[in-house]
């Protein structure tokens, strides 16, 4: 397929391509066993304008956006989704200032977090309101010039290891979503700590923290937009990120892909290539058909997103519930095309099987994002009567 | 400091063909890298550069494709790249090709240190580095595998060698070849590559050079190449055992005299 990417996003591709084979497929499974923070790997991303490519030029960045952001993750993701969520979830930290920052604060964080001197990180999450994000119970009071925070968001990824969080409080649980704010935090802050991280069934590359507020002092210039909408901060994020998820599933997926398709074409049974066998070539071909219609539709929305349409939100989950469960299919695909060895941790199939999992879960999971697409459709339908 | 690396543009594969009737190598239908070791001398040079300032020149001599090689340093921060291209360079052995290449460094003008891979994997001879040094008339030191110290004056270096490493001090200017322990070249950055891509490379052609026609090219090269053939692999020394020094030295003259070497 030829998706007319102009040169500058051609060499964007290709250089997080080649980082991807040369530095962090190498280092993949290591990741994966020690659980460790890929600090040396997310210091070449940085070096290499890679944290840039989706930062307005006025903030040291390279001018382009959720398109070009996607590229980078897709590639990075054929290689490893977990050092990919490292870097997606700085934008997902990035992109809310960018959005809803003023003027003073975009000036304040928006240069580090495209230098990738800082990272970035986005907490909404906590125990007992996940899907149901309305019901967080993260308070934010205000003190003269500070907002105190306290309580405990939940899986914020980057935790502990970004310099910048955005984080999601209430000003009155009561009010829900209407109380909802959004807050710049940055680590150092005192009341602000880390608490347990977790151990995971894929992207293990990747920091999953909790973060502990104990009357934690927030500055008021640290006040993102303004008081009472931070669920539609949140929202509006969440539509700018979600085709970056999808485009860790398309890549997921296509590493998925790669590697079936070189085994099916060297193991030999029964004389044969299996590749050979019909079983295998037909799963491969429904593979690569069902990745590319994933990408394409994860390149349009993210094309779309860029281009100012105002109403992404359901295209924006279209291609996170499309893409995800597009990579769910094939990494199980390509673990049954290598059978046996596929299961095993020598080979990177089943990792990769592990890493898709994720992809139907976060930044709302696939369930919820049929919700929103489902209600936008009934919405459409109603306002044609 | 003003520092000048050679780089060389060769076939990706590390297993090249040769012409087995005029004993060259095949290039065709093979795609170019810039010589993996001239990566490493690329790095050193930026490190230099970005602790000490000045400037990072890289020259090649090759066909107007080797352009693509320089870009590529470049893009990894070099601030300027000529190509040595023309006719009356075709053809070249290390002496030629060592012969251009100083004449290029001395029409640059003012430089401190050059820096080459310890060889480039087509040819693998390993004498354009120190053919250069000796146009030039500076010290060179080869395999360095660190730089210790560099002022303006003087480098301190690590040589490897088969057991360990000298350390070598050396007046500058001076040439360095440098292997692989040297470090990681880094990636390229997309601000790089964007510039590489609109900066230009400047062409040097012979008339360029005030070189000695006779000494460039094929009519400077007076190498004639025989044979090409694997070298036989060195076995393995053998390691005498003993419990104690004594017994060792026993065991040694026992061998010596198995052997009728003693
Ligand atoms: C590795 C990892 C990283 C994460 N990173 C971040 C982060 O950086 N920042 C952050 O804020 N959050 C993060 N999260 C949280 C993530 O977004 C939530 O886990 C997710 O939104 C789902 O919430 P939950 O896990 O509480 O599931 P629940 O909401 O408890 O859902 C449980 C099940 O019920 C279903 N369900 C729930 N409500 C409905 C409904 N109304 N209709 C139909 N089905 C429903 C769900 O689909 C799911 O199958 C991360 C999570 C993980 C696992």
């Amino acid at each position: 397929m030829n998706y007319f990417l102009t040169e500058e996003q051609e060499i964007i591709k290709e250089l997080s391509a080649k980082i991807a084979e040369e530095k962090i497929a190498p280092r993949a499974a290591e990741f994966d066993e020690s659980e460790e923070f890929p600090w040396n790997l997310i210091r070449i991303l940085a070096d290499s304008d890679l944290f840039a490519v989706w930062v307005p030029e006025e903030y040291g960045g390279l001018g382009g956006g959720v398109f070009e952001q996607c590229l980078v993750v897709e590639e990075l993701s054929r290689a490893c989704a977990g050092v990919a969520v490292s870097y997606a979830a700085s934008a997902l930290g990035g992109f809310p200032i960018l959005m809803f920052g003023t003027g003073e604060q975009k000036q304040r964080f928006m240069p580090e977090i495209a230098s990738g001197s800082k990272l970035a990180a986005f907490a909404l999450t906590e125990p007992d309101a996940g899907s149901d994000a309305g019901n967080i119970r993260t308070t934010a009071i205000r003190d003269g010039d500070h907002y105190v925070l306290n309580g405990t968001k939940q899986w914020i990824t980057n935790g502990g290891e970004a310099d910048v969080y955005v984080v999601i409080a209430t000003l009155d649980p009561e009010k829900g979503p209407r109380g909802m704010t959004a807050f710049i935090v940055e680590k150092g802050t005192s009341g602000f700590d880390f608490g347990k991280k977790e151990k995971k069934m894929g992207i293990r590359a990747s920091a999953t923290t909790e973060l502990i507020f104990k009357d934690c002092k927030v500055p008021v210039e640290n006040l993102l937009d303004k008081e009472g909408k931070g669920f539609l901060v949140a929202m509006r994020t969440l539509d700018k990120t979600r085709p970056g998820v999808a485009a860790q599933a398309v890549g997921i997926a296509q590493g998925a892909l790669d590697k079936a398709a070189e085994y099916a074409s060297t193991r030999v049974q029964f004389g044969k290539r299996i590749g050979e066998f019909q079983a295998i070539e037909h799963m491969l071909a429904d593979m690569a058909t069902q990745i590319e219609a994933a990408r394409s539709l994860v390149y349009n929305v993210a094309w779309m997103i860029d281009s100012g349409e105002r109403h992404v939100t359901k295209a924006a989950a279209m291609a996170k519930l499309f893409a995800s469960d597009v990579a769910m299919k094939v990494t199980c695909d390509a673990v049954q095309i290598f059978g046996g060895y596929g299961y095993m941790r020598d080979y990177p199939v089943e990792k990769m099987m592990r890493d898709a999992k994720i992809t139907q879960i976060y930044e709302g999971t696939n369930q919820i994002q049929r919700s929103i697409i489902g209600s936008a459709v009934i919405k459409e339908a109603l306002r044609r009567k | 400091m003003n520092l000048v690396v050679l780089v060389k543009q060769v076939p990706e594969t590390t297993d090249v063909r040769i012409d087995r009737k005029t004993n060259t190598l095949i290039r065709e239908g093979v795609s170019s890298i810039v010589n993996p070791f001239d990566m490493y001398a690329v790095e050193q040079a930026l490190q230099i550069r970005d602790e000490h300032g000045g400037r990072v020149t890289c020259i090649s001599m090759g066909p107007p494709q080797a352009e693509a090689a320089l870009r590529e340093t470049l893009a990894l921060g070099a601030d300027e790249a000529i190509l040595l291209s023309d006719k009356a360079f075709a053809g070249a052995d290390t002496l030629a090709t060592s012969y251009t290449l100083a004449e290029a460094i001395l029409k640059l003008g003012e430089f401190d240190l050059v820096i080459c891979g310890k060889q480039a994997i087509d040819g693998d001879t390993a004498q354009v580095g120190p053919g250069v040094a000796e146009h030039l008339d500076i010290p060179h030191v080869t395999y360095v595998s660190k730089v210790e110290e560099i002022s303006n004056r003087h480098i301190r270096v690590r040589r490897m060698t088969e057991e360990g490493y000298d350390v070598i001090l050396s007046s500058l200017p001076a040439l360095i070849t440098v292997v692989r322990e040297i470090g990681e070249p880094r990636m390229p950055s997309i601000k790089g590559t964007l510039r590489a891509r609109k900066a230009q490379v400047i062409t040097w052609t012979a008339g360029d050079l005030e070189a000695d026609e006779l000494m460039l090219g094929l009519s400077g090269s007076p190498t004639q190449v025989a044979r090409i053939f694997s070298p036989e692999i060195r076995p393995g020394g053998e390691i005498i055992e003993g419990d104690s020094a004594h017994e060792k030295a026993r065991n040694l003259l026992a061998r010596l005299k198995e052997s009728h070497l003693l």
